[in-house]
């Protein structure tokens, strides 16, 4: 017999304290039933009731059980999750020829920039590195993670995607204050110290953002740049994904520097898409993309780091530009 | 010839979503036609034929649409096979978020979207919690916080299930979806004799009959009254 078969409900909750997500989320009312197995919980609902909230009892037996499982390796997945070196191994282009490059090894806390013309095939290469691709999409690509064939996991796994995405024109859709949104991300992904967790985002947030936000300000009052510092704090620090994908930063309203300082700081591999030289060249490499295939990848030259200071200095002007007029300066 | 079941509540992306599965599964040199059922209006025909796939439509008017499903899904599955198709795609109207019109050896796919709210998935019966892939759109939009705990609810009304992010105007992920929906194993030529995965709401009474008086004396049959006393 399996273990949720046998275990009464309050022994399952304090083996397994998640499973009142699981209860909750489906609307079983177990109180009353605490000493009784889950199957004879099942079992007290009248027919009427099974058609009325429209249950299916097998299956909740079978998902409860299912879900256990997941969990169990969630929560034991920092060793496992681990992603220190992804590789791209090339494919072919549109037509068919083979991509310019040989292999391409990314290392923890690294960033590399993407380049390429709209529909050059960037947003397939971040498919390919999201499904892992062994050599089964279009561009035949194939993907390995630390020097290996990855494990399927981490193409069907609900809660342990390997890309998570930043993207130009996301928005904060739900209802709910920072300190609400945040312990509710939080729970989602079972994190212990909740309110330390939290402060640690507001507190990276706000060094982002260019005018700081409170605890207690609702998430839809943020304005764009407040929200871009909060959607990348809190992806830095609480997202379980290795990789984090940005799609182009705006400029206003926050220091991208020191965001993806803070990304590259948690351990993440930063991929970012941009023609702003200001952030491609913060990058050691660039991957060039066209007509579908990687065609060069090109190494920060130190002239091009010269370069960089230069473009600084002319940023760091237009800012304050920016800046006197914001406060009403004659320029 | 394989069959799928897509359902999901009304502008989830269903449709935008098979559209671009479809063009994935034209370049592996699959044939496939869809048929949409909805209730009272549809023009995803005209979409589907714009992209020359074959189309059929049917209207269910008065009756509840997925009872009109099981009821035409036979005759559905004779035109698939008449027209040759690899796969059929049926698409729901997915107006009352507790039917399933999903059958119990065919694949069943839910699609469902970031923006309806995280309590959407508690809210959703059996066409979310016995779909076989659920897929997940609109993330494009949302901020990854959101995007993470959306599908973490959603693991957790079906963890059974396969689900996946899919953007229905990019297609970024319907190549993946395209390669889960074929199965060999799973060719058949007729629906006649399969199970529905779960039973449509019963109910029957004075008003599915036509009566449009109100007051209990013209209330017959199935009529349940609502709790309203203090608490």
């Amino acid at each position: 017999m399996k273990e949720v078969e046998i275990l009464k409900i309050n022994e399952l909750l304090e083996k397994y304290p998640f499973v009142e997500s699981y209860f909750e989320e489906n609307k079983l009312d177990i109180s009353g039933y605490e000493n009784k197995t889950f199957i004879e919980f099942l079992d007290h609902f009248t027919l009427e009731e099974v058609e009325d909230m429209a249950l299916d009892l097998n299956k909740n037996l079978i998902d409860l059980q299912e879900y256990i499982r997941q969990m169990k390796s969630f929560l034991g997945i920092e060793v496992s999750n681990s992603v220190d070196v992804l590789t791209i191994l090339p494919g072919q282009d549109k037509l068919g020829n083979p991509e310019g490059f040989e292999r391409l090894d990314i290392k923890k806390s690294e960033m590399i920039a993407i380049v390429g013309p709209t529909g050059s095939g960037k947003s397939r290469l971040l498919a390919d590195i999201e499904w892992t691709a062994q050599n089964d999409t279009p561009t035949k690509r194939t993907i390995l993670i630390n020097d290996q064939y990855p494990d399927k996991k981490w193409r069907f796994s609900s809660n342990n995607k390997l890309v998570a995405q930043l993207s130009q024109n996301m928005n904060f859709v739900m209802d709910l204050s920072v300190k609400e949104f945040l312990e509710l991300h939080a729970r989602s992904r079972m994190v212990e110290d909740i309110e330390e967790t939290v402060e640690k985002i507001l507190e990276e947030a706000n060094k982002l953002a260019g005018e700081k936000f409170r605890i207690d300000t609702q998430i839809t009052a943020l304005s764009g740049g407040q929200s871009r510092a909060l959607m990348i704090a809190d992806t830095a620090i609480l997202s379980s994904s290795p990789i984090v994908l940005i799609d182009e930063i705006e400029n206003a309203g926050i220091d991208r520097k020191k965001a993806l300082d803070l990304l590259i700081s948690s351990d993440k591999i930063v991929l970012i898409a941009t023609h702003d030289p200001n952030l491609a060249l913060l990058a050691d490499k660039r991957i060039v993309i066209n007509n579908g295939a990687i065609i060069n990848i090109i190494n920060t030259s130190v002239n091009e780091k010269n370069k960089l200071i230069e473009l600084e200095d002319m940023d760091r002007k237009i800012q304050e530009l920016r800046r006197a007029l914001r406060y009403g300066e004659s320029l | 010839m394989n069959l799928i079941v897509f359902s999901g509540p009304p502008s989830s992306g269903k449709t935008s979503v098979i559209l671009k599965t479809i063009e994935a599964l034209k370049g592996q040199d699959i044939k496939v036609g869809v048929v949409k059922f909805d209730c009272l209006y549809t023009d995803d025909d005209i979409l589907y034929e714009k992209a020359g796939i074959p189309v059929r439509k049917g209207l269910s008017g008065a009756l509840c649409p997925d009872h009109f499903f099981v009821s035409n899904i036979e005759e559905v599955v004779k035109w698939g096979i008449d027209n040759k198709l690899d796969l059929l795609i049926t698409e729901s109207a997915g107006l009352c978020n507790r039917c399933s019109p999903y059958i119990k050896e065919i694949k069943g796919v839910c699609v469902i979207d970031n923006l309806s709210g995280i309590n959407t998935p508690k809210k959703i019966g059996p066409m979310l919690k016995a779909a076989d892939i659920v897929v997940i759109t609109k993330g494009d939009i949302v901020s990854q916080a959101e995007r993470e705990v959306f599908s973490s609810k959603v693991n957790s009304v079906n963890p059974t299930a396969i689900t996946m992010h899919v953007n229905g105007l990019t297609g970024q992920g319907t190549y993946e979806l395209s390669t889960l929906l074929m199965d060999e194993e799973k060719e058949i030529d007729s629906v006649k004799g399969m199970k529905l995965r779960f039973p449509m709401p019963s109910a029957l009474c004075s008003y599915c009959l036509g009566e449009t008086r109100i007051g209990e004396q013209f209330q017959m049959g199935n009529v349940r009254k609502m709790d309203l006393e203090d608490r």
